[in-house]
């Protein structure tokens, strides 16, 4: 049941998904977002990609592993908390650099606590492919 | 290589230690800590007084021997450095407990040395034995270890303090106290499982499953003996009263009489070193519960006599074995012939174990008799007691270092034609039975600056020390004489005890037999609970899981009687409406459709209505999170849903009706405490303080994604570990489950 307006729409989108689960990842601090819906949003592309163009495909897409996006998810998520116990003493408290302005996305913070974000994000993202890659390869 | 190598670690350490024994004899006490759970109070401190630096020497000196005897005894076993690092990690954790001052980290090093024990006694991994009777030694301390530390944790509380050193030499008296009695029981409980006394001594003569090496060092001149050192240190604290007398002399008397009768009736070397060893201890506990200076001072002597001699006899034992081939004191006569130096070692070993002067082990004898004689009550009893011990004991001494090697003429059908054992295994052995000698015939030079620290540590006062060989004619050396005469006579009947006892086990009914009843008891119960709660039926885990977490709302809401705050149901909005009855036809359709298809799509829409909800009462954080979860759900449920069969209604009716029931009041529940927990404050409401902790603190104005990645972002990471680990588990379950269903047909 491959439907060539699916699979077009799917290519077509795909990148567009992308781009949109990032930006909510990056804003999630100060507006509705963060690591967690970002992860959600990507996987959603994914498996709209997976509804077209299929499986094969969209596995190479990813270009690694879920699990290795998992892995790398974890290790980051673990160690944005470091620094803080290095400087502060507490472990996972956050570090900021000092603001500064770039052209589009304006004032910009950027913190131990967002690349903590970023590996929630890498998590979810694994978790939902490979649960998904799981099930739609598993009578093939 | 390796071992004489390893033998320099604890040998540096004995070194060290010999160099702190003048400051300790003058009366200062090293200490060092260092912080580790400030919070909790449990620190890195340690403290060496006169006992620690005995017990330390000897855990050093007999390790370094040991490692030398390990490296010949397992010469060419594929397993030997594993064995090595287990063995070095027992010697550390030993060398911690003598030295630990903080409660909490004594427990820590207590339970190292259960679970090296554990490894050591299981070292031949290959036999069921050996795996068994290493699990049940680990059981049994572990249990003690436990019970032990419960008794800390109350013992703390009571004190005022995790230092050991610190309640001792606080003015508060802790037998006064009125959790008392459950402190000194929970604490005994650790000290008698570790020391293997009655009713727990079963587990030792099964340890005897360790290579030789081990019996040597774990199972009679350290481990077992941190029980005893255990007491020892809580003499001062614990110590003097009834109690702690009456249980101590009684589970003493008993393990001393039990394990020298045990003794008499075995015919393997090793297994009647074992009960020798249990006879020790017994007598040990014994001492330290009288608790008289003179007590104390013979339990001390006793502490270092019998490390020394029977470490050596285990090793020779130890030899005896691994030249052989053979354990079987009837079949091993007159190897002094093939085996001169372990025949050496052993004789000397077993002459200071009997008792004979100028031994050390003579006067540790000598001092329990003058201990007895000068009790003011139960003077006969305890004399009674301990002549009848060590008469057997002598006998026993005798049966295991003279016999296999003066008894007899050799004989010629054992398994390997017996040779000297290589150097290795003969400097141990020798080098201690020396040192039991020298110390014996040198007591005030040698063996008072080592003792006298000691016995003023456990006693917790000041006492005056003196040891001499020759008290001149009195009532100790008249039992000494006679104790000599019966072990004679007793080792002479050896032969006909032998004949009577043959291969039958001794008892019938054991207290191994009720370890093993309470073993399969529990393996039993968990077997019949698994079956029950993991039935294998999905809809069973379900129920079991929702009415298991409903009952447990269902009492905490029952503590806060009354309705729930008054709400006006004409305040509900036009949109409120809406979304409510959207939900109540899809819930209605789920319930009654035939298709799973339309039962997926209705529950997609109620997901969806719960997200409108959200955005109703402003939360998008929660609405875009729960849009995202529901559509991804009813995708992947799409990726399934086919390969499932087709829908059947397998329920009879009562079932269903049930289950119907049980869904209303499980709802009826979870709505009660939706309406309750508006009216219900317990603590005060932090969200208006993370409100404003949000960007002064975190510099982010969204609040539920500070709250996710900075203010408890510990719990977050908490989650994502567990969503991988999830994931690895669905990856496993679709790979095999799945797979291996289709390859047998295929």
């Amino acid at each position: 049941m491959k439907s060539i307006v699916l699979n077009v729409t799917a290519r077509f989108l795909f990148p567009w998904l992308i781009v949109l689960s990032l930006v909510v990842l990056y804003r999630g601090h100060n507006l509705p977002g963060g690591g967690f819906i970002g992860g959600l949003a990507a996987s959603a592309a994914y498996i709209l990609y997976i509804l077209g163009p299929g499986v094969g495909p969209a596995r190479r897409l990813l270009y690694f592993a879920p699990e290795t996006f998992m892995g790398v998810g974890l290790l980051l998520a673990t160690a944005s908390g470091l620094g803080g116990w290095i400087v502060s003493g507490a472990y996972m408290s956050g570090l900021w650099l000092p603001a500064f302005n770039l052209p589009v996305l304006g004032s910009v913070h950027l913190g131990t606590p967002l690349i903590f974000d970023i590996g929630v994000y890498l998590v979810v993202l694994g978790f939902i492919l490979l649960t998904t890659f799981s099930l739609v390869e598993a009578d093939t | 290589m390796a071992g004489w190598l390893l033998a320099l670690g604890p040998a540096a350490v004995f070194v060290y230690l010999l160099t702190l024994l003048p400051s300790v004899n003058q009366g200062i006490i090293g200490t060092q800590t260092m912080q580790w759970f400030p919070q909790l109070g449990v620190s890195l401190s340690f403290r060496v007084d006169g006992l620690s630096i005995l017990m330390g020497l000897l855990i050093c000196g007999i390790g370094a021997l040991i490692f030398l005897y390990a490296h010949g005894y397992l010469h060419g076993h594929p397993l030997q450095g594993k064995f090595f690092c287990y063995l070095m990690i027992f010697l550390a954790s030993m060398l911690g407990i003598v030295t630990a001052d903080n409660l909490i980290l004594l427990f820590v090093f207590w339970e190292l040395t259960s679970i090296s024990s554990y490894l050591l006694i299981g070292f031949y991994h290959e036999s069921d034995e050996s795996r068994w009777k290493a699990l049940q030694a680990l059981l049994v301390t572990g249990f003690g270890g436990v019970a032990m530390l419960a008794g800390f944790v109350l013992l703390g509380l009571v004190g005022g303090s995790w230092s050991i050193s610190a309640i001792a030499s606080s003015e508060l008296s802790v037998p006064d106290h009125a959790l008392y009695p459950a402190i000194l029981l929970l604490v005994l409980l650790g000290a008698f499982t570790k020391s293997a006394q009655w009713p727990f001594h079963f587990w030792l003569p099964n340890a005897m499953a360790a290579p030789a090496p081990v019996s040597a060092f774990l199972h009679s001149a350290t481990m077992v003996k941190a029980g005893v050192f255990l007491l020892a240190k809580m003499n001062p604290i614990l110590g003097g009263s009834w109690l702690w007398t009456s249980l101590l002399v009684g589970a003493g008397m008993i393990t001393m009489l039990l394990g020298a009768v045990n003794g008499l009736l075995q015919t393997d070397l090793k297994k009647i070193l074992a009960y020798t060893t249990l006879s020790v201890l017994g007598l040990m506990v014994m001492l330290l519960g009288l608790g008289t200076d003179l007590a104390i001072k013979s339990a001390l002597l006793f502490l270092l006599g019998h490390a020394l001699y029977k470490a050596t006899l285990f090793m020779c034992a130890g030899s005896v074995d691994h030249e052989t081939g053979c354990r079987d004191v009837r079949k091993l006569t007159g190897l002094r012939a093939v085996m001169p130096a372990t025949a050496f070692a052993a004789g000397l070993a077993a002459l200071s174990k009997a008792g004979f002067p100028p031994f050390f082990g003579f006067l540790g004898k000598e001092y329990v008799y003058k201990t007895g004689s000068y009790l003011d009550e139960f003077s006969f009893v305890i004399l009674a007691v301990a002549m009848a011990t060590n008469i057997m004991l002598m006998a026993l001494a005798f049966k295991a270092g003279i016999h296999p090697f003066w008894g007899g003429k050799t004989t010629s059908d054992l398994p390997k034609k017996p040779h000297e054992a290589p150097l290795a295994m003969v400097l141990g052995p020798v080098i201690l039975a020396i040192g039991g000698l020298l110390l014996g015939v040198f007591p005030g030079v040698l063996a008072t600056p080592l003792m006298a620290p000691a016995l003023n540590a456990v006693a917790g006062h000041p006492v005056e020390f003196s040891l001499a060989l020759w008290h001149g004619i009195n009532l100790p050396l008249l039992l000494s004489g006679l104790t000599l005469l019966g072990g004679f006579t007793l080792y002479a009947m050896r032969r006909k005890i032998w004949i009577r006892v043959g291969d039958k086990p001794p008892f019938r009914y054991s207290f191994d037999a009720l370890y093993k009843g309470i073993f399969d008891g529990f393996i039993a119960i968990a077997g019949w609970q698994t079956r029950v709660l993991q039935s294998g039926y999905l809809r069973r885990y379900l129920l079991i899981i929702i009415s298991s977490s409903a009952l447990l709302l269902a009492a905490k809401l029952s503590l806060f009687i009354g309705l729930p705050k008054q709400f006006d149901l004409f305040e509900a909005r036009f949109m409120d409406w809406s979304v409510f009855i959207l939900i109540i036809v899809s819930l209605g359709i789920i319930v009654f459709t035939r298709s799973r298809l339309t039962a997926l799509f209705a529950m997609g829409i109620v997901g969806f209505g719960v997200a409108i909800i959200f955005i109703l009462n402003g939360a998008p954080d929660l609405a875009i999170t729960q849009i995202l979860v529901e559509t991804l759900t009813v995708v992947l449920f799409m990726f399934v849903i086919f390969r499932l069969p087709a829908f059947r209604n397998l329920s009879p009716q009562r079932t269903r009706i049930i289950d119907g029931c049980f869904s209303a009041v499980v709802g009826l529940i979870v709505t009660l405490l939706v309406l309750k927990a508006q009216g219900v404050k317990i603590a005060p409401s932090i969200s208006s303080q993370y409100g404003e902790w949000s960007y002064t603190l975190a510099k982010g104005k969204n609040v539920v994604n500070v709250i996710l990645v900075d203010f408890r972002a510990l719990d977050t990471l908490g989650e994502i570990a567990v969503l991988a680990i999830a994931a690895i588990g669905i990856f496993v379950l679709m790979r095999d489950g799945v797979g291996k269903r289709k390859d047998p047909k295929s």
